[in-house]
């Protein structure tokens, strides 16, 4: 069987630190795919290069079985890839409904004339719009929030305002970039709950993710990398049984020694 | 202005965006025609009206102009007098020189700014910050030393006088009251677009390139055309208000397109409000009838106004409409945000 995402040979290095050195793996659709690793291990790079934020330097990633590599951050997107990011990458100066509204982009046309002259095709796509957005709020139970200006809102709720975002634009998958970080308990139960709707609802997720508790729950399979290269493959069972992994990062007698 | 709080959030889409939807969109322009047009009724031979009103009127086009730019898009330029300028003496050079007609040689001015703006937008809106602001001051500059130094074409440092009036079919442009209302008409027009440019995807995606390239990008919008876009948009606008101005003055100069102008813009937005279509408007009117007022000082006019610049972005660093704005609905009950929480219950 193919999958929905597959990185074959992927490497990547910033003035001669390999941040990727060969990574293969292959995301099937509909699960929840989490990559995991120590800081510095190259995820994050991981996900801007599949992305398209960062050139590979070798290698490929296919998304139903098409070449990504090369593509724009928007096309790829247009591909149907969405994301949300590490550090919060919210329009602070929009209201929550318009963050959302703003993930509605490929799934409307209006162009600059038309929208300037406000033709009847342009009020009928803006309701079509406000639709959507409104269904990913009510999905990521954001709804009652829809008119509070962005930058008025607490981290937690930004961090569900970006997956409602990145959900409006219908994607076939979502890459989760530390979705949990700085959440507290509940709001990370919560966002554990929002990923396995999201993978039931025929998305699926990339998930990259330090909470292991978080990880080994709501994960199909799980990805190990270090130092940029893949250290292990597996469910999460396997994983946490991985002599390898335990070890190099989920704690054993070995800590890093250095960062 | 009847809209009800999102009691079905499916089924109407619920109600909008920061300030109000359709409905109060559209009372703000029909209020703001109404003052435009009530004005020369009751003062028609006023010179603050019909004299000032006219500086007044092109100022609010260009400020509205550049906040699509600025304001919404997030990027600055300091040279958007420059555009301003090629609309005019392209007019002027082509009426008085070659005795083009005054639509034609608007239209060629269009299409002129059309080509300029198109060919250095994106290399010049690739930088950020500084250095685009520096890009933008450049090319500005350059502009107002070909107006200067091109003397055979552009008559130099003395500008080009005897451009001839607008007719509109048939109708001679001939009084200041004639222009004032074609001005006005203008005004509401750009204005009209700019709201809703704004309240599109277009103007999500412009929005949302000043919020974060980079998610704005991963929403699938393309930020280097996008950007461009506006660009040229805002150029092609100020290069229209160019022409107009040129057979309104009857005679262009340098010194009405110089650096000082692009700055004097970039004021009015500032003043007004970053990103509020309105307050765009506001700046122009308050800076352009405060240096009206001010010349009674003589020598002390841009002390007194460089003063009070300071104080408005000390107070009220939103700029003056938008901060008055806000200041007024605090101090109105709060009857928005309660619904939010207990109308859905309640329907």
């Amino acid at each position: 069987m193919t999958g929905l995402l597959e990185v074959a040979g992927l490497a990547k290095s910033f003035g001669g630190v390999a941040a990727l050195a060969d990574v293969h793996f292959r995301v099937p659709g509909g699960v929840v795919y989490a990559v995991i690793g120590p800081n510095g291990a190259g995820k994050t790079t991981l996900f801007n290069t599949l992305c398209g934020f960062y050139a590979p330097d070798e290698g490929s990633v296919h998304f139903q079985g098409e070449r990504l590599t090369g593509l724009a951050p928007h096309v790829v997107a247009a591909r149907g890839i969405s994301r949300t990011f590490q550090n919060l990458q919210v329009f602070f100066n929009m209201t929550v409904l318009e963050n959302v509204m703003v993930g509605c982009h490929l799934r409307s046309r209006t162009g600059l004339a038309a929208a300037a002259l406000r033709l009847p095709s342009v009020r009928r796509e803006e309701r079509q719009v406000r639709e959507w957005a409104w269904e990913a709020l009510a999905f990521c139970g954001l709804d009652h929030l829809h008119d509070r200006p962005a930058s008025a809102l607490p981290y937690g709720v930004l961090k569900r305002v970006e997956v409602a975002r990145a959900l409006a634009s219908r994607p076939k998958l979502l890459l989760m970039d530390e979705p949990a970080a700085g959440l507290n308990d509940t709001e990370t139960g919560e966002m554990r709950g929002l990923i396995r709707r999201i993978c039931d609802s025929g998305v699926a997720v990339l998930l990259v993710e330090h909470n292991m508790e978080l990880v080994m729950q709501v994960s199909d399979r799980v990805l190990v990398l270090e130092y940029g290269s893949v250290l292990a493959e597996g469910t999460p069972a396997q994983i946490q049984s991985d002599r390898r992994v335990i070890d190099a990062y989920l704690g054993g007698k070995v800590q890093y020694a250095v960062d | 202005m009847s809209r009800s709080p999102h009691a079905a959030p499916t089924a109407q889409g619920g109600p909008t965006l920061r300030r109000g939807g359709t409905g109060s969109r559209l009372t703000g322009l029909l209020l703001l025609a109404a003052v435009v047009v009530a004005l020369p009724l009751l003062f028609p031979k006023n010179y603050f009206v019909t004299v000032v009103g006219v500086a007044v009127g092109f100022h609010a086009i260009l400020a509205v102009a550049l906040n699509l730019l600025i304001g919404y898009a997030g990027q600055i330029s300091l040279g958007h007098a420059a555009f301003f300028g090629l609309g005019a003496y392209t007019s002027a050079i082509l009426t008085t020189r070659y005795d083009w007609s005054p639509l034609l040689a608007m239209l060629a001015g269009l299409a002129g700014v059309l080509v300029v703006a198109s060919l250095i937008s994106r290399p010049i809106l690739r930088l950020k910050g500084h250095y685009l602001a520096m890009a933008t001051l450049g090319f500005g500059i350059i502009v107002h030393i070909v107006m200067v130094q091109a003397v055979v074409l552009t008559g130099g440092p003395d500008g080009l006088s005897g451009v001839p009036g607008l007719s509109l079919l048939g109708w001679g442009l001939k009084t200041d009251l004639h222009w004032y209302w074609v001005v006005a008409g203008v005004v509401l027009a750009v204005v009209w677009l700019s709201l809703n440019i704004v309240d599109s995807r277009t103007g999500r995606a412009l929005r949302a390139v000043h919020g974060s390239e980079f998610a704005a990008e991963m929403m699938g919008i393309d930020t280097t055309r996008t950007k461009a876009q506006v660009f040229v948009l805002s150029a092609l606008i100020s290069a229209f208000a160019g022409s107009l101005f040129a057979h309104q003055q009857g005679f262009v100069s340098p010194d009405s397109f110089s650096f000082f102008v692009s700055i004097e813009l970039v004021t009015m937005v500032v003043l007004g409000g970053m990103a509020s279509t309105y307050g765009a408007v506001f700046g122009a009117v308050a800076l352009t009838l405060l240096k009206a007022g001010l010349v009674v000082f003589h020598d002390y006019e841009m002390v007194i106004l460089g003063a009070i610049l300071m104080i408005v972005m000390i107070f009220l660093p939103q700029g003056l409409f938008v901060g008055l704005a806000r200041g007024l609905r605090l101090a109105l009950p709060r009857r928005r945000e309660r619904p939010a929480t207990s109308g859905d219950r309640i329907a």
